[in-house]
């Protein structure tokens, strides 16, 4: 299993965006998941949203933890600094990146185990703290990488390829999310790109904790029918609430819908979301009334999708400290080091 | 006979945590202070709970012996919960000052220690009506009668209360006035001086007088650290505190009122160190503050810093252990735990500072040794250090010093073609360069991870680029040896066969004991240790000598292990002297254990005695 570099040729015809990358410049290693993973669609959604926001690949800072669902930064934004930390404890590491470079765009990548099992408390806490970051996770209900055994996104009464069934409870990933204050929720499918795509430029322009559960079946372990994670059970209760049919950033935007069909939400760098409603009394800016719609579609079956929640003008961690405007890895000693002179008056006033 | 001393005496307070006693106990250490006599103060805390019991001891020294002595001769008894343990460790011939306004049976005393009864209470009730004006001005009271039964100048407190209180000054008057209350029923009613004194001398000079706690964090300040994470415990709370209160002094933006720092209280240790390890990566300088229990907790993210080369700096403020152990007791029981933290092969750089003001430098230097070695590093302070103010030398910092950021390759370095793997070991020292994310478009992007990798970041799991991997670790880790705080090496006056080795906190006992073996007899050079690992000077010392004595504060003598271990020094050679009650190390106790094993060497064996 060694790392396979991919060979850089590039096709003269190949689309260039705004800064002359082509969408090669955001790819990474040959994938060494296995072939139909979800996991491998949400990376080439990355790698495409990434491409279409323009984006210089050396300013983001890709951070996960362990497991497969974590191993795919290296297959993304080669470019990029990446970071693959312990076990559930992404949250952490990543905040400290960000408190010493606020310049950078924070990728967090984790799965359901990462995250729901070992790293439920970082991830709250993270989150909790208004970290500006897309944190995702590769949802797939198990371990995929320590073979298959249940993680605590597997819903109850979920089969497992052997045959065992799930008796424990399930944690929804994006109800905590709401309710320790992500001001960005969104839950997707892998199978759904054009879907996922506009969703992930949306939480990167966004200005706080961005949180993305994507449903990303695992074929090796949990694809089966009587798992509620395959790719089939999801297609078949998918139920999206709205379209993010495109991201302008700070562009007019002209649009043909009717009256009360489209919603422009501005973010706070003057990037539009064009919000296509799908049902009719679902508000993304409702914080419980979007719980309430959730828990009551969960316990009818069903796996709504969509930006469940913006909050496009929200705080973040940096806010909250009062840090300066200069990223702290870049301040030197005359910024830091108060002086022999200080230290002097120090020494008088302890004795 | 009572005992008779000038300015050399121990003065225990006992009192009821919560009940203001504290500041008035503080105020009588401080005044000594002025007199120009050093004092070792100790709190002993045994909780934090309001209504426990706690004490307070203060050492007056003009010998400037600063470590722990033992025993109490003046005894300020103001706890009846701990009023029978508070009146058997006074030594023959001390002192008890009681208040004396309920009478208590004389079976509750001693024949063989003066008893001083002062009816505070009653002076208080008279006094004063406001319940808790009654219970602080107590405080201040027996403060009062202290100063005329030592014979103190009173000036000296009433300066100290003016300083105090300055910017609230309506509250100078009423202290003043308890003061006086207080010393003037002493002068009036009890026999003032008794025959232990504190006189005015000149032995304090330009030492400061500073908690561990608080010099560290101020070393942490001066070292350049912007990020802060770290999660409440007893004894190390008060570093990352008085972290937060320098930077709100220091460490503001003038222009704009913004922070130059980041202070997050994480969620537990395992984040603390998460959020420093991701800080440190992307190149801040970060560091936690933590005691055993936070330190059992990070191991797995020190492997990754070991092991993924990341600098990171953490305060291990001691505690006594295992599992939550004596939480406000003092050790040094975490040297192993830290030296090898987590699993699989690893070795950390430990520092041991022996007062604050190696706190503060060993604070700030940490920092330029993880960046400079691009592994986590440990200041091993302990409660004792952390928690107490101690006389020290002076705080210093050079004008000039610049922070040394280690092998950073910058974008212009990696434009001009320079070769970059961040693993590679260009320049022979184990030491490779690294990148800060964000650097360069296109050059010097690497992928961190805690898994196996070849010298340009590329995962493998080869046994070949593993061990080549692991034994540039080793050569780092020689490396440090040349850079951490060298020990200290004090000889005899005349050659001896024997040597001690110290660390940390035993410093000022270990100096007290050198001179009283001394007087009987015993000579030994000594050699304080600094840091690990260790300095051939180490090595050095011990093949200079038949025996030496390792003194330390823990149960299973864990730097000996380090230095059999690591040196792979004759463990016969190497005499442990233990102390680990969860009281600071005495003089007396190491004078006695190892004149003990000096003096069973000076008796002729028994064949010869026979033959
Ligand atoms: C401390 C620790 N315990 C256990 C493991 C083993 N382990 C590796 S990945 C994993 C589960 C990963 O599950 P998930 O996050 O859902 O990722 P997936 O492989 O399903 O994408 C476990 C238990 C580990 N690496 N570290
Ligand atoms: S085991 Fe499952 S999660 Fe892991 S790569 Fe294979 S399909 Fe994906
Ligand atoms: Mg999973």
């Amino acid at each position: 299993m060694t790392y396979i570099v991919k060979p850089k040729f590039h096709h003269p015809s190949l689309p260039v965006n705004e800064l002359g990358f082509t969408h090669r410049d955001y790819e990474g290693s040959i994938s060494t998941l296995c072939a139909g993973c979800g996991h491998d669609a949400i990376s080439a959604a990355i790698i495409q949203a990434c491409f279409e926001l323009n984006l210089p690949p050396h300013r983001v800072a890709k951070l996960s933890g362990i497991g497969c669902s974590s191993k795919t930064p290296t297959y993304f934004l080669g470019s990029s600094h990446g970071f693959n930390s312990v076990h559930g404890r992404m949250p952490s590491v990543l905040t400290g990146a960000n408190l010493a470079n606020r310049d950078l765009i924070y990728l967090g990548v984790s799965g359901d185990g990462d995250t729901a099992s070992i790293g439920l408390g970082q991830f709250a806490h993270a989150i909790r703290r208004g970290v500006n970051m897309v944190y995702i996770v590769e949802n797939n209900g198990v371990y995929g990488l320590t073979k298959g055994q249940f993680s605590a996104t597997a819903d109850r009464g979920s089969k497992s390829k052997r045959g065992v069934m799930n008796n424990d409870n399930s944690v929804d990933l994006v109800a905590m999310a709401l309710q320790v204050g992500a001001s960005f929720v969104a839950r997707s499918f892998s199978g759904d790109k054009a879907q996922l795509v506009p969703l992930i430029k949306a939480a990167i322009e966004h200005k706080g904790a961005a949180f993305i559960d994507c449903i990303s079946p695992c074929v090796a372990f949990n694809n089966h029918p009587g798992s509620t994670k395959s790719f089939d059970y999801v297609r078949e209760h998918n139920e999206a609430v709205n379209r993010l049919d495109f991201m302008a950033p700070r562009a007019p935007i002209h649009v043909d819908y009717k009256p009360g069909e489209l919603e422009i939400v501005e973010q706070h760098d003057g990037s539009k979301l064009a919000l296509r409603k799908l049902h009719a009394d679902y508000d993304p800016h409702d914080k419980l009334g979007a719980m309430t719609y959730l828990q009551e579609r969960a316990h009818a079956g069903e796996i709504v999708t969509g930006l469940l929640y913006v909050e496009p003008e929200a705080d973040d961690l940096h806010d909250h400290l009062n840090t300066v405007e200069h990223p702290l890895n870049e301040l030197n000693e005359k910024e830091l080091c108060p002086g022999a002179g200080t230290l002097a008056k120090i020494n008088a006033s302890l004795r | 006979m009572p005992i008779e001393r000038v300015n050399d005496f121990v003065v225990r307070f006992a009192n009821v945590n919560g009940s203001g006693s504290a500041s008035a106990n503080q105020l009588f250490a401080r005044a000594v202070l002025r007199m120009g006599v050093p004092v070792a103060p100790r709190n002993i805390f045994p909780s934090n709970i309001q209504g426990l019991p706690t004490w307070y001891e203060v050492r007056i020294t003009e010998a400037g012996h600063l470590g722990a002595r033992g025993g109490v001769d003046l005894m300020v008894a103001m706890n009846p919960q701990t009023w029978d343990k508070d009146v058997a460790s006074i030594e023959p011939g001390g002192y008890l000052f009681y208040d004396s306004t309920k009478p208590l049976p004389a079976s509750k005393f001693r024949t063989d220690v003066t008893v001083i009864g002062m009816p505070l209470t009653a002076i208080c009730n008279r006094e004063y009506t406001d319940p808790r004006q009654r219970q602080l001005f107590k405080n201040i009271m027996y403060v009062g009668a202290l100063t005329a039964l030592l014979d103190m100048d009173v000036t000296a407190v009433e300066k100290l209360i003016g300083e105090e209180f300055k910017g609230k000054d309506k509250l100078i008057a009423p202290n003043l006035k308890a003061l006086h209350i207080g010393r003037d029923y002493a002068l009036e009613h009890l026999t003032c001086p008794i025959t232990l004194t504190v006189k005015r001398a000149d032995a304090v000079r330009d030492r400061i007088y500073i908690e561990g706690n608080s010099a560290a964090a101020l070393g942490a300040v001066y070292g350049g650290a912007t990020v802060c994470a770290w999660y409440p415990i007893t004894p190390s709370s008060s570093l990352a505190e008085a972290f937060t209160r320098h930077c709100a002094r220091y460490r503001i933006d003038p222009q704009t009122g913004r922070n130059r720092y980041a202070i997050i209280q994480a969620e537990d240790e395992l984040a603390s160190l998460g959020i420093v390890v991701g800080a440190a990566w992307n190149g801040a300088r970060a560091f936690t503050a933590t005691s055993g229990p936070g330190i059992s907790l990070m191991q797995e993210f020190l492997g990754l810093a070991y092991f993924a080369e990341i600098p990171a700096v953490l305060f291990d403020v001691q505690r006594g252990g295992p599992s939550t152990g004596m939480p406000t007791r003092t050790q040094q029981s975490d040297i192993v735990l830290a030296a090898y933290a987590s699993h699989g092969d690893t070795k950390h750089v430990l520092l041991f500072p022996e007062d604050p003001a190696e706190a503060f430098e060993f604070g700030a230097t940490a920092f330029d040794l993880a960046d400079r070695l691009q592994t986590p590093i440990f200041v091993m302070i302990d409660l004792d250090i952390g928690m107490n103010h101690r006389l020290c030398r002076p705080l210093a910092w050079e004008e000039k010093r610049a922070y040394d950021r280690g092998k950073v390759m910058t974008a212009a370095e990696l434009d001009a073609g320079k070769d970059f793997g961040r693993y590679l070991d260009v320049d022979g020292d184990g030491i490779p360069y690294r990148t800060y994310p964000g650097t360069h478009p296109t050059r010097g992007s690497f992928f961190t991870r805690g898994s196996t990798r070849d010298r340009y970041a590329r995962y493998t799991e080869e046994g070949g680029p593993y061990v080549d991997n692991m034994q540039r670790l080793l050569r780092k880790f020689e490396t440090a040896k040349g850079l951490v705080p060298r020990p200290v090496r004090r000889d005899a006056d005349k050659p001896t066969r024997h040597g001690v080795i110290y660390y940390g906190s035993t410093s000022p006992a270990m100096d007290e004991a050198i001179v009283e073996l001394g007087e009987r007899g015993h000579r030994l050079d000594m050699l304080r240790v600094r840091a690990f690992p260790f300095h051939q000077d180490v090595a050095d010392f011990v093949a200079d000598h038949d025996f030496v004595f390792v003194v330390e504060q823990n149960r299973d003598a864990q730097l000996r292990m380090l230095l059999v271990n690591e040196q792979s020094l004759d463990p016969v050679r190497l005499v442990p002297v233990l102390h680990y009650d969860g009281t600071p190390i005495t003089a007396r106790f190491i004078v006695r254990a190892i004149a003990e094993h000096l003096d069973a060497l000076k008796i002729t064996p028994l064949r010869k005695v026979v033959s």
